[in-house]
């Protein structure tokens, strides 16, 4: 395609509309429009004018706004699908993996459940296709905006004040009359006052405020990719990190994925509301739902190993801080917060037992069982001693005459053991659960006897580092001003010109708000003295009613 | 009378004035005998003020509430749509200022009062916040949120009235059964307010067990006559009514019996008004339309999309996002609650491509401002109620 040289001598880029330079209509087609088509100033957009190669064709199809709305529109629905059944990721199954998930889907939901899961509708947000949508919307986020905001932006910044008549008179505001000498010098005050920029050029004045609005669209755009952006790059690795601790009172565990630090659980509290005193106003809410919680608390004291010290040594660590981690009050160190999630009370801490006798019931003294690390051997004195032989923390029965346990928290402890006494000197041994005691060698003398346990709280705690926050925080806000500057500004331009014969031409523009262009132009014409100005799309409107209006009555005569 | 008492006697108060403000405002825009609009300025004016009391009144529900329970009142089904209904009704108050509009109050305030009625259909009493709503976000967040929506659902006010005077109720099309539909739907949910009232009034209670999902024995109450029954239930209560089928264990009968009465009260409401006025009911309002300016309607019902689309943005998702990562340890879960506020800004961010891009204007855009609107509402109702999630609060 060539370039396209107007009557007035500029030479516009191919596809180009109206006259860069004097707003001539160019195209046969807006030479016979009444008024011009001002969106994008008549430019020259890519997607409008090539249309040849592949490249070409995926640029207009990105480009296309309603190829734009068609993903929003799509992505919607999805979104709503996703909502019908619950995601994965809010089921709740004993062991979580890819069997357990689809037959809960088949087992809860039946039918639907097992079509819904094999659609990948159960991870439908994480699903290939979903992501490639939003990829798509982020093309065409950068794509459409790149077609029409480099024309505009150049065809703006080009403007000339002197404009062919064509132009000026095919918009919508338009006056053209006598006028008195001075108004000229008159309207360009007015228009200052009103904080127009005014440039003047010969015989022709070119006033124009907000023209920062028409940037609002491309700037809430830009907002919108620089948030996609940063949701991607939280799959960097080092960007991103979210792991979770269980951490019983009293221990000290390594933060995972925090090198160097170390969390103590101190203690950890549950709190519901009483009814009673300053909560008796609540106490009728309470009553219905039965119990409502206030507090999930754990007490913290964070460490710090200095970086010379071997891994997973403990001795050297120094005190950072102390916190209590409430729901809404994480920890925050060194760039990652972490979070109380969830928690579990009375897990069993330790086992006391006594040996006793089966028959006379005497003891020989009693053991405790730490059942997070369980001794070997206990030696009550006397020659009595207990020999750990096997402890199974989570017992689940037999397997082949072997106990089992299902997994390592203290649910149901299960120990193997060999009690020797100054009686039995070669040992007994015996299997003892909660209510429950085996002899697998036959009859023994002496037995355990449970005698209390000890119980202490978990803390579920979610360790998070997300680096992308800030990035995703400056798209939103690039976002919310690209919105305000467009939406809440607008670009008001005129162009008055005076004739040879001594009269005045004058046209206005705005992208949006009509109603404040003319209470501008009221102001200026009063004071100026202009001619007086018609608004050409009321016009044309009016007229359009008439004929029908004409055609309706036709119609009933005949 | 203490703190709360007076809180909810001014939600009466706030009732009232609507409910009559409503009427005076239809008395407003119907016109005289002779056909003239003379006095729609002088009884909309009228229609205004009191529309203005109620308001006062709604705020000064608000702020006792907030006084007596110690927290923003914005934490349960009650105190959200409760809410809601005061931003709407606030929404159009300004919108009164800069357009005069009595047309839209007539719209508006009904909606207002069934959104109200709609409220009060759940547990009032002042209740504690559970952890997670602990914080002053909660406040921030939610008034944000429901300031956007209530922006909104003007919009929708608007779109309405614009259908209600270009859709030809006298032929059949497609516009006709859908603003039908939509009339239908709202009268649904009085069925469900006169439904619920009658039942708790009359004190109906039956008490079932039942197999739930994970096979263990639970038990529900019924408040309404039991249409469906859980899974393998069995009667506690001895004349309570047999159910007429049962329901697999993932869904709750009780709820499915709820909605099947609104139905049928609603239903049963709908054809009495259609019998008794002898026409659909979008055709009742339009003697009371005839005086719409459209191109008004459809000013207000974009201007209200361009306030109310970037506060959505602000209350919903960032200031969503914000107190999420502070709670829940993560911006963003695709929680269902999170997920259609996503659809919402979604929606509306078409509708803007679709009006500013593609000229939907008029009609178009009318439609587009009552499907916002249903979206909202689904949002509100059904994500809360039947989809279950983390913002299962009611």
């Amino acid at each position: 395609m060539e370039n396209l040289q107007c009557k007035c001598g500029h030479i516009n880029p191919p596809g180009t509309i109206l006259c860069e330079s004097c707003g001539r209509s160019l195209t046969e087609e807006e030479q016979n429009k009444k008024l011009a088509d001002m969106r994008y100033e008549g430019t020259a957009r890519r997607s409008q004018t090539y249309n040849k190669s592949i490249i070409d064709k995926i640029w207009n199809f990105f480009s296309s706004v309603k190829v734009g709305v068609s993903i929003i529109a799509l992505l919607l629905v999805a979104a709503a699908v996703g909502t019908i059944l619950p995601q994965a990721q809010y089921v709740n199954v004993p062991v979580r993996n890819d069997a357990t998930i689809k037959a809960y889907y088949a087992d809860v939901y039946g039918e639907i459940g097992k079509i819904y899961h094999f659609l990948g509708f159960h991870d439908l947000y994480g699903s290939i296709w979903f992501i490639v949508l939003v990829g798509m919307l982020a093309i065409s986020l950068i794509v459409a905006s790149l077609d029409r905001f480099v024309p505009l932006y150049r065809s703006l910044k080009n403007q000339r004040v002197l404009r062919h008549r064509s132009f000026m008179n095919k918009q919508r505001i338009y006056a053209e009359g006598d006028a008195p000498a001075d108004a000229m010098q008159k309207a360009e005050g007015k228009l200052k006052e009103l904080k127009y920029n005014v440039t003047v050029d010969k015989n022709g004045l070119l006033a124009e405020k907000g023209r920062f609005s028409r940037w609002g669209p491309y700037v809430n755009h830009i907002g919108l990719i620089i948030f996609l952006f940063g949701v991607m790059l939280r799959m960097m690795p080092g960007f991103y990190v979210d792991e979770t601790l269980w951490i019983r009172e009293g221990e000290t565990r390594a933060i995972p994925e925090a090198p160097g630090y170390f969390l103590e659980n101190e203690n950890f509290t549950l709190e519901t509301y009483t009814g009673e005193g300053e909560e008796a106003k609540f106490e009728e809410a309470i009553d219905r739902v039965g119990s409502v919680a206030k507090n999930y608390q754990t007490d913290i004291v964070l460490y710090e190993a200095p970086e010379e010290s071997l891994p997973g040594a403990t001795d050297e660590m120094e005190k950072v801080k102390e916190h209590a981690i409430q729901v809404n009050q994480p920890l925050k160190f060194d760039g990652y917060a972490v979070y109380q999630m969830d928690f579990r009370q009375n897990e069993l801490r330790a086992m006391t037992f006594d040996l006793t006798n089966k028959e006379t019931e005497e003891s020989l003294g009693s053991l405790t069982v730490d059942l997070v690390n369980p001794e070997k051997s206990y030696d009550l004195g006397n020659d009595a001693r207990v020999d750990l032989l096997g402890y199974y923390p989570d017992f689940s029965g037999f397997e082949d005459g072997e106990p089992q346990t299902e997994t390592p928290i203290p649910n149901n402890p299960g120990f193997l053991v060999r009690m020797f006494t100054p009686e039995t000197p070669e040992g007994e041994v015996s299997f003892i659960v909660i209510q429950n005691t085996i002899e697998p060698l036959g009859d023994n003398q002496y037995k355990l006897t449970f005698q209390g346990a000890e119980t202490r709280d978990v803390s579920g705690l979610t360790i998070r580092k997300d680096k992308t926050l800030p990035i995703l925080g400056l798209g939103g806000l690039i976002f919310m001003i690209g919105v305000a500057q467009g939406m809440y500004f607008n670009h008001r331009r005129f162009w008055i010109q005076q004739q040879a014969d001594g009269s005045l031409i004058m046209a206005g523009h705005t992208n949006k708000n009509w109603f404040g262009l003319k209470k501008d132009l009221d102001q200026v014409s009063e004071h100026a003295s202009l001619p007086p100005y018609t608004d050409q799309q009321e016009e044309i409107e009016t007229q359009e009613k008439l004929k029908n209006q004409q055609k309706v009555e036709g119609d009933e005569l005949s | 009378m203490t703190l709360a008492d007076i809180s909810s006697n001014l939600l009466y108060v706030a009732f009232v004035a609507y409910l009559i403000a409503t009427f005076v405002f239809g008395g407003a825009v119907r016109g005289n005998k002779e056909g003239s609009f003379k006095s729609e300025g002088r009884w909309g004016n009228i229609a205004f003020i009191i529309t203005i009391i109620g308001f006062l009144s709604h705020l000064g529900y608000f702020f006792t509430r907030w006084g007596a329970t110690g927290h923003a009142p914005l934490s349960n089904m009650f105190e959200f749509t409760t809410a809601f209904g005061m931003t709407l009704v606030g929404g159009f108050i300004v919108i009164y200022l800069l357009y005069r509009t009595p047309v839209l109050g007539m719209v508006v305030l009904p909606i207002a009062l069934l959104i109200i009625a709609f409220a009060s259909m759940f547990p009032s009493e002042v209740s504690p916040l559970i952890p997670a709503l602990q914080t002053n976000w909660l406040a921030i967040h939610v008034s944000t949120v429901v300031i956007a929506e209530g922006i909104l659902a003007i919009s929708a006010g608007a779109g309405l009235i614009y259908l209600l005077k270009v859709v030809d109720m006298t032929k059949k099309s497609n516009q006709r059964f859908w603003l039908e539909a939509m009339m239908y739907s709202l009268v649904v949910v009085m069925g469900f307010v006169v439904a619920n009232s009658y039942f708790t009034l009359t004190g109906y209670e039956a008490e079932f067990t039942y197999i739930d999902k994970d096979d263990n024995e639970s038990s529900i109450t019924y408040n309404m006559p039991p249409l469906v029954g859980m899974n393998e239930y069995t009667a506690l209560t001895d004349d309570a009514m047999e159910p007429l089928f049962q329901t697999p264990p993932i869904i709750n009968a009780g709820k499915v019996t709820t909605i099947l009465w609104s139905l049928i009260f609603g239903t049963a409401l709908y054809w009495s008004i259609r019998l008794i006025a002898r026409k659909r009911i979008a055709a009742i309002f339009k003697p009371y339309v005839k005086n719409v300016n459209l191109q008004l309607m459809d000013e207000i019902n974009y201007r209200a999309v361009i306030i109310g689309f970037p506060l959505f943005t602000l209350g919903a998702l960032i200031f969503a996002m914000i107190w999420a990562q502070i709670a829940w340890s993560r911006f963003w879960g695709w929680d269902p609650k999170e997920v259609w506020a996503l659809v919402t800004w979604l929606f509306y961010a078409a509708y803007l491509h679709l009006r500013l891009g593609k000229g939907w204007q008029g009609e178009k855009s009318a439609w587009l401002a009552v499907g916002g609107f249903a979206i909202i509402m689904f949002n509100l109702v059904a994500v809360n109620l039947i989809i279950a999630g983390l913002h299962s609060y009611a």
